[in-house]
Order: structure tokens, then C-alpha cells, then sequence
């Protein structure tokens, strides 16, 4: 299946990313069949906790916001599940797919038959998890800037940070899942780390909130650090400094996640 | 004589090597964690007087609106994904229907699976809603008969929905009923919130009158309205169960 729809044109480079674009074609081509399921996981959901969250529970916080830094709940809310449905996004795009194509017979074997090196399939596949990412990411930032819950034009920004934290999440996901031999514990990760990271990294309410001791757990997550830069970016209270830390740690998350990706889809495609 | 039964000992016997703690724990590690960071730390956030009643924290408003929602999703998740598999990919009941077993018994066994294993997990997440504190009425010791029949009625619902699912992905329309009703079904702030006009569309959703009745019982607000929410579940589950009966004689071979 994989195979036909990559039939070569013949004018077609066949290096480097000539290669790693053909391994993108199919989940590009994939995906025109499958987008209506995808839908409602990764925009409707994020969209509908921002209505109900954002709007509806937002009427029953008190008048003292100080904690969220004095601004309304929709306007703290509203960025912290940005980069939480990215996160989310990112792993949905990367741990399931990936676990699923490696098995015997999946897309990931049969493409490493043909001349498509380990590499190629990652890039390709790696730039489709990007273009999701980054779309989910845009609807939701769009309806969020309609709601009026973003409070300053660095929000724009917060378009590559979501992405950004996505990727930090999905590259780690792809270099774990290549490795599995069964989707099972796919649906693990998302209970006991997913949910978890969710619920407390500052998305539904401020860290500071949390007892003392906890906070530097939070602080070193990931998604808190995605959480912070979307949120400093939405409110117009981003500083370089702060920024480039959080920057640089999901970067270097994502840079980590690629190189261990490389590897073990190397050893785990043409093993 | 009915043998609906034997689809439960079933059930019980390709389990029996799976650890039962295993099914609580699934069933109440995410409200569990819903509870704490929405009831706790958004509840820090909260004018406790716009729960309704100043005597009710904003944790325990939440806590039995969890206590539906995970009564109703595992109800819902065990009819609809796995007996789903059994009757369109196992074909278990294409074999079943040859002896003297009848479709209704299959109905009625694949529920009463669906509700037992609900009410488990709903009953471990009661006993950490009393532990916590956030349980303010002794009328709460018919919560958990309250949560049978949320699960009853949701089984039967979601058996009748999934025999119309042709396609794995057409689950992902069922997450699209319920996840609305999860988070609009006042499990997070109560009806008033809405406008007028949408209130009574809020209050016919059944994830809304599962809701309404488990809050009366654990902060001993009671009222009329929770006769009604009986009813209205009853009807359900009979509806459900009837629907899905016939559905199931149209699919497995007869």
C-alpha cells in the first residue's frame, strides 16, 4: 500500500530530501483519508475545554486574580491549553503512529525495502507530525485571539512556541515508540504521564498555588516550561531572559529526542 | 428461564487471570487526578457562596459530578469498545446464538458485565470521595445504588449506540458526545451559569440528571428534581436495553 502511492516520477531527486519528502507524500496522502477522526481529538477537544473552562468556569473565579498574575481566567487559561493540546498533539501524532507502522508489515518496514534510508522515513514522517502540530496549534490560537483571551500581539509568537513544545514531546515519543512492538503501551503513557502533566503544570491554575515543596517538580517539566513561554507571550509579559530558558530546554528536548530518534530507528529498521 | 448470566461468568472467567485492582485503579486514576487539580487548585480560586450554599467547598460541588462522569465513561467504554469487539471482530455471539441462549440474554449479560465493572470502580472512587472529606450527608449511602443505575443506564445506552459503529474510528464520535457532556453537564459550575435558553438544554443531557441526583445525595441537598433523574435514567436503561436487543437480533446470524 505504502509502495504504490510512492511510485517514483522519474524526474524526481532521489536523495536526501527528495526521499525524506516521499515518506511525507504518504502520510500527507494518509491523512486526506483519515483527517475527520483526527478532528475531533485534536482541535475540537482543546477547543471545547477552552469554552468550558475558559468561559464557564471562569465565571466563578473570585474577583482576587492576583495569583493568575490579575488577569481573567480565560486570558490565564487560554495559552496554558495551547501548549497543553500541543503537547497532547504532539504525542497523538508521534507515539501511536510510529508504534504502529514499525510492526512487521506496517508502513515503516515496507518503506525501509525500497531506498528510503532509516533517516528518510524519520524526516518525512517528522515534518507531517510538524505541519500537525503547528495546524492544530493555528485553530486554536485563532479562536482563542476571537474570544479576546489573548492579551498582547506577541501572542502571534506563541504559534512557534506551541509547535515548539509539541515537538519537544513528539521527537522523544517517535525515538521511544520505534522501539515498542506493540501498541499497548502507548495508551500507559498517556495515563500515567500525559494526564498527569496535563493537570498540574500550570495549565488549569497557577503553580504557585501548590505547596512549596511540589513546585520544583513542576518546574521541571516540560510542559510547564511551554506552558510559561506561550502564556508570557499571550499576556505580553515576555522576557528575554525567562524566554530563552524556555526556549532552550525544550529545544534541547527536542534536539535530544531527535538524535536518539535517528538512532534507534537505524537499528530498529534495518536491524 | 433466562441465561443472561453466563455472559457475565463469561466475562468473569477470561478475567479471572487479570488483577482485579487493576480495573479500580484504571477506573479512578483519572478523576482522582481531576479531582485534585480542578477541585483543589481551582477550587482555591473559587467565591465558594456561587457553588449554591455557602456550606458547600468547591471540591466537594465537583466531587460527585466526577463520581457520574467516571460511572458513566467506564459504563460507556465497556459496552461500546469491548463489547463491541466481541460482536463484530470475535464474533463471540455468531456462536453463542446456535445454542439455547437467547439475543435477549446476550443484551442483558454484556450490561450487567458492564455494570458490575462500572460499579466497582464507581465504588472505590466514593470510598476516596469520604476519605477526602468532601461527602456531607448521610444520604450519600445511596450513592452508590445511584451510581448502579447511572451505569446501568449508560451500558445500555452505549450497547445500543455501538451497534450502530461499522468503522473503528466512528468511535471517536462517541468521544465527541461525551466529552461535551463531561465538561458542560454542570460537573464544573452549576446551570445558573448558562443563559436561560441553553439551561434547558443543559438539564436534558443524562449526564446532567446522573449529576443532579449524585450532588443532592453527598451534600444533602435534596429536591424533586432528583425523582425526575430517576425516572429519566430508568427510561434510559429500559430503552437502551430494549434498542439494543433488537439491533443485536438484526446483526448476529438467527
Amino acid at each position: 500500500m505504502a509502495t504504490e502511492t510512492l511510485a517514483p516520477p522519474v524526474d524526481e531527486a532521489t536523495t536526501g530530501t527528495g526521499m525524506a519528502l516521499r515518506a511525507y507524500r504518504y502520510w500527507t496522502l494518509r491523512y486526506r483519508r483519515t483527517w475527520r477522526g483526527t478532528i475531533v481529538i485534536s482541535v475540537a477537544n482543546p477547543l471545547l475545554f477552552l469554552v468550558a473552562m475558559g468561559l464557564g468556569l471562569g465565571r466563578l473565579i473570585g474577583p482576587d486574580t492576583a495569583v493568575l498574575g490579575g488577569v481573567g481566567y480565560l486570558a490565564f487559561f487560554a495559552p496554558g491549553m495551547l501548549a497543553a493540546a500541543s503537547m497532547q498533539n504532539g504525542i497523538i501524532e508521534a507515539a501511536f503512529p510510529v508504534a504502529w507502522s514499525r510492526r512487521p508489515g506496517g508502513a515503516y518496514p515496507v518503506a525501509a525495502g525500497t531506498p528510503l534510508e532509516p533517516e528518510d522515513i524519520l524526516h518525512g514522517h517528522l515534518l507531517f507530525m510538524t505541519l500537525r502540530v503547528l495546524t492544530s496549534a493555528a485553530a486554536f490560537l485563532v479562536v482563542m485571539v476571537a474570544f479576546g483571551a489573548a492579551m498582547s500581539p506577541l501572542v502571534a509568537l506563541a504559534l512557534p512556541a506551541a509547535t515548539l513544545t509539541g515537538m519537544a514531546f513528539a521527537l522523544p515519543s517517535a525515538a521511544w515508540a520505534v522501539t515498542l512492538t506493540d501498541v499497548g503501551p502507548v495508551g500507559g503513557v498517556f495515563k500515567w504521564v500525559v494526564m498527569p502533566l496535563y493537570l498540574f503544570s500550570g495549565t488549569f491554575f497557577a503553580v504557585e498555588q501548590l505547596p512549596e515543596a511540589l513546585r520544583p517538580v513542576v518546574y521541571v517539566t516540560p510542559l510547564w516550561h511551554g506552558v510559561e513561554l506561550c502564556r508570557t507571550l499571550s499576556l505580553g509579559t515576555a522576557t528575554w531572559p525567562t524566554s530563552l530558558v524556555h526556549i532552550a530546554y525544550l529545544a534541547a528536548l527536542t534536539g535530544v529526542g531527535y538524535l536518539v530518534a535517528r538512532r534507534n530507528y537505524r537499528r530498529h529498521l534495518h536491524a | 428461564m433466562s441465561s443472561a448470566h453466563l455472559i457475565v461468568l463469561r466475562h468473569l472467567w477470561v478475567l479471572r487471570h487479570g488483577r482485579p485492582w487493576n480495573l479500580v485503579v484504571n477506573g479512578i486514576f483519572e478523576p482522582f487526578l481531576y479531582l485534585l487539580s480542578v477541585g483543589i487548585g481551582i477550587g482555591q480560586l473559587v467565591d465558594d457562596g456561587a457553588t449554591g450554599g455557602a456550606t458547600t467547598r468547591y471540591a466537594a460541588f465537583v466531587a460527585p459530578a466526577l463520581l457520574a462522569t467516571s460511572a458513566m465513561n467506564s459504563a460507556v467504554n465497556e459496552t461500546t469498545n469491548n463489547a463491541w469487539w466481541r460482536v463484530r471482530f470475535d464474533k463471540l455471539y455468531d456462536a453463542i446464538v446456535t445454542t439455547p441462549m437467547r439475543i435477549a440474554d446476550i443484551a442483558v449479560g454484556e450490561i450487567a458485565a458492564s455494570v458490575l465493572r462500572s460499579t466497582l470502580s464507581a465504588t472505590c472512587f466514593f470510598v476516596v470521595i469520604v476519605a477526602l472529606g468532601m461527602v456531607h450527608s448521610w444520604w450519600a449511602v445511596l450513592a452508590v445504588p445511584a451510581a448502579v443505575l447511572i451505569a446501568f443506564a449508560f451500558s445500555a445506552a452505549g450497547l445500543a449506540a455501538a451497534t450502530y459503529i461499522r468503522d473503528p474510528h466512528h468511535h471517536q464520535y462517541l468521544q465527541l458526545c461525551m466529552l461535551p457532556m463531561f465538561l458542560f453537564a454542570t460537573t464544573f459550575y452549576p446551570l445558573s451559569v448558562y443563559p436561560t435558553g441553553v439551561q434547558p438544554v443543559v438539564a436534558a443531557l443524562p449526564l446532567y440528571q446522573s449529576i443532579e441526583l449524585l450532588r443532592g445525595l453527598t451534600t444533602g441537598h435534596l429536591g424533586l428534581g432528583m425523582v425526575g433523574a430517576t425516572a429519566y435514567l430508568l427510561v434510559m436503561g429500559v430503552g437502551g436495553v430494549w434498542l439494543a436487543n433488537r439491533r443485536l437480533s438484526g446483526m448476529l446470524l438467527t
